[in-house]
């Protein structure tokens, strides 16, 4: 345990002395900024659409953060050979990864934290009261990142960062659709068809579950139950896709 | 006492190209290393150095074969604790400094905080990175990199030391450094297993060797028996011999004596002819300058090696 927490504070350490993570965050509180510019086009409801705007501009950015450092985080060790040096200590296989992984984690969670304040002070500002809710949309944002950064980690133990990237984006986008293409099969398509898409949902995370910016910024109520099942979910998930990468990082050679 | 390492048959097979075809790097190799050894590990490049020293590790899984390191199967996590490993080229974590990779690695290694404040500061100076410590380890040339890998092998007092290819990127005075500190190492009792293609450190520093080439292990032993026993010959020079005595001493050389001014320096082919030549030069009253015993160096027995092996 105690060797998770080391790799993890150095991927800690690595993460926010990146100077691409800068970039991001800034672009991102930039791009949550200006969507007070699309205020103007619309008469009435403007907290509604910046709020709207904000949190995808927090997902996909963190998704950004997920994706990219997260890839880099296990695959440049090895690109580098900086492995050897840890995994020549009394570091298990596991221990590298999980320790990777709440590194990222860590760097996430700081990041969207400053996202969403950013976004509550831009929201208060419009409409004159606090959201706390934005805290929620952006709690299950981080769930459904921590799903994304065990996917890429996965990916990053057999594959090359560039598609390992492609990966992980493919499942962020079939995830985040996959519902709806199950509904849609459902009501037009064949067998086939409906076995492929029960299949991708079955299979791939129900990234769509994690997406409360519509409750939120619609003021719309959501069950705590729901919730509760759709942070387990997240949960179990992750453990999944972590085990799955500790099983092929365990097999793999170091030439 | 059981071995520090004990290899038995391991093999070792890549796959490469498209098809992921076999290709055998390491076959049969069986090795022993004891305690308190220090072990020079030679072989051309792509000879299964690095390859054997990852198995050590548990970096690569064996294809065949088994093996043991400090009385634990390969790859056991636990054992390397007490293991300090240095990588061939090896690249640290380029936004950390030097100081800050030391404590990262003394803290997996497990060091208490408290020893790890001194262990650190003491291990830098060793190497000689003292100044440089606060720097981030991007700004290191490759020599700075190399000792600061030296200095993070030697954290946590390990009982072994694996070092793949010490020496190379380091200048003539950095590599007498590194010699005299595997020379420390062996004085203080720990067991040391390196890898070089530098053989006159070999020849400097070891107890024994193995010659690795084409990933089969073709000469393993104490490196002065291996020398020891490859005498080549031995050169006595003389001066005031006379001619009946120097006609004599000539028909036992290897080659004509080389005569230069009074001096005369005969090559004999071993030590009986040796105590036959200078009985007849003291009989004549003759002055024996040098007697020099003329060893086969490493390089030659390596250098046969190899063509033995490739033939």
């Amino acid at each position: 345990m105690n060797s998770v927490l080391i790799i993890a504070a150095m991927a800690f350490t690595e993460t926010v002395r990146d100077k691409i993570l800068y970039s991001i965050l800034v672009f991102a509180l930039a791009m949550i900024g200006s969507s007070t510019i699309l205020v103007t086009l619309s008469v009435g409801g403007e907290g509604r659409i910046v709020k709207n705007l904000g949190l995808a501009c927090i997902t996909l950015f963190g998704l950004f953060i997920a994706v990219f450092i997260g890839i880099n985080l296990v695959s440049r060790e090895i690109e580098r050979r900086t492995i050897f040096s840890l995994l020549s200590k009394p570091v298990r296989r596991a221990e590298f990864l999980i320790g990777k992984f709440l590194g990222l984690g860590l760097t996430l969670a700081v990041n969207l934290g400053i996202m969403a304040a950013g976004l509550m002070v831009l929201a208060w500002a419009l409409e004159g009261h606090w959201t706390p809710r934005i805290l929620l949309a952006a709690g299950f944002t981080f769930v459904e990142l921590l799903i994304l950064t065990a996917t890429a980690i996965l990916f990053s133990t057999f594959s090359t960062p560039t598609l390992s990237a492609i990966y992980t984006l493919l499942v962020f986008v079939i995830g985040r659709l996959s519902a709806d293409l199950m509904a849609f099969a459902a009501q037009f398509g064949g067998a086939s068809l409906k076995a492929m898409t029960n299949g991708l949902y079955y299979l791939l995370p129900n990234l769509s579950r994690f997406n409360l910016s519509a409750a939120v910024a619609n003021d719309l109520a959501v069950d705590p139950g729901t919730l509760a099942l759709t942070v387990i979910y997240g949960a179990l998930y992750v453990a999944a896709v972590l085990a799955l990468a500790i099983a092929v990082f365990q097999r793999r050679d170091f030439r | 006492m059981e071995p520090v390492i004990q290899i038995e048959r391991l093999c070792k097979d890549y796959r490469v190209g498209f098809w992921g075809r076999r290709v055998r790097v390491l076959r049969d190799l069986s090795l022993e290393i004891r305690a308190g050894e220090t072990f020079g590990y030679l072989g051309p490049n792509g000879a299964g150095k690095s390859t054997t020293i990852k198995l050590l590790l548990g970096l690569i899984w064996p294809t065949a074969g088994t093996g043991r390191v400090l009385a634990h199967p390969l790859g056991d996590a636990s054992t390397r604790g007490r293991i300090g490993f240095l990588a061939e080229n090896p690249s640290f974590y380029e936004y950390l400094t030097g100081q800050e990779f030391l404590t990262y690695s003394g803290r997996l290694l497990g060091v208490p905080r408290g020893a790890l404040k001194e262990q650190a500061p003491a291990l830098l100076a060793e190497v000689g990175l003292e100044r440089a410590a606060g720097q981030q380890i991007r700004k290191y040339s490759k020599g700075m990199v190399q000792r600061l890998g030296l200095a993070q092998a030697l954290l946590g007092d390990p009982h072994l030391l694996i070092l793949d290819e010490p020496m190379s990127g380091l200048d003539p005075i950095g590599r007498k450094e590194v010699r005299d500190l595997i020379l420390r190492q062996r004085a203080a009792g720990r067991t040391v297993f390196f890898s070089t293609h530098i053989l006159p450190d070999v020849e400097m520093i070891c107890d024994r060797v193995g010659i690795l080439v084409g990933g089969r292990l073709v000469r393993s032993g104490s490196l002065r028996t291996m020398l020891g026993e490859e005498l080549e010959s031995i050169e006595v020079t003389a001066t005031a011999i006379p001619a009946e005595t120097l006609a004599a001493v000539g028909r036992l050389a290897l080659s004509p004596p080389l005569v230069q001014d009074d001096r005369v320096m005969v090559q004999l082919p071993g030590e009986a002819e040796l105590d036959i030549a200078l009985f007849m030069l003291i009989g004549a009253k003759s002055r024996v300058l040098s007697v020099v015993p003329q060893r086969r160096s490493l390089e030659t027995i390596f250098l046969e090696a190899s063509r033995e092996a490739q033939a």
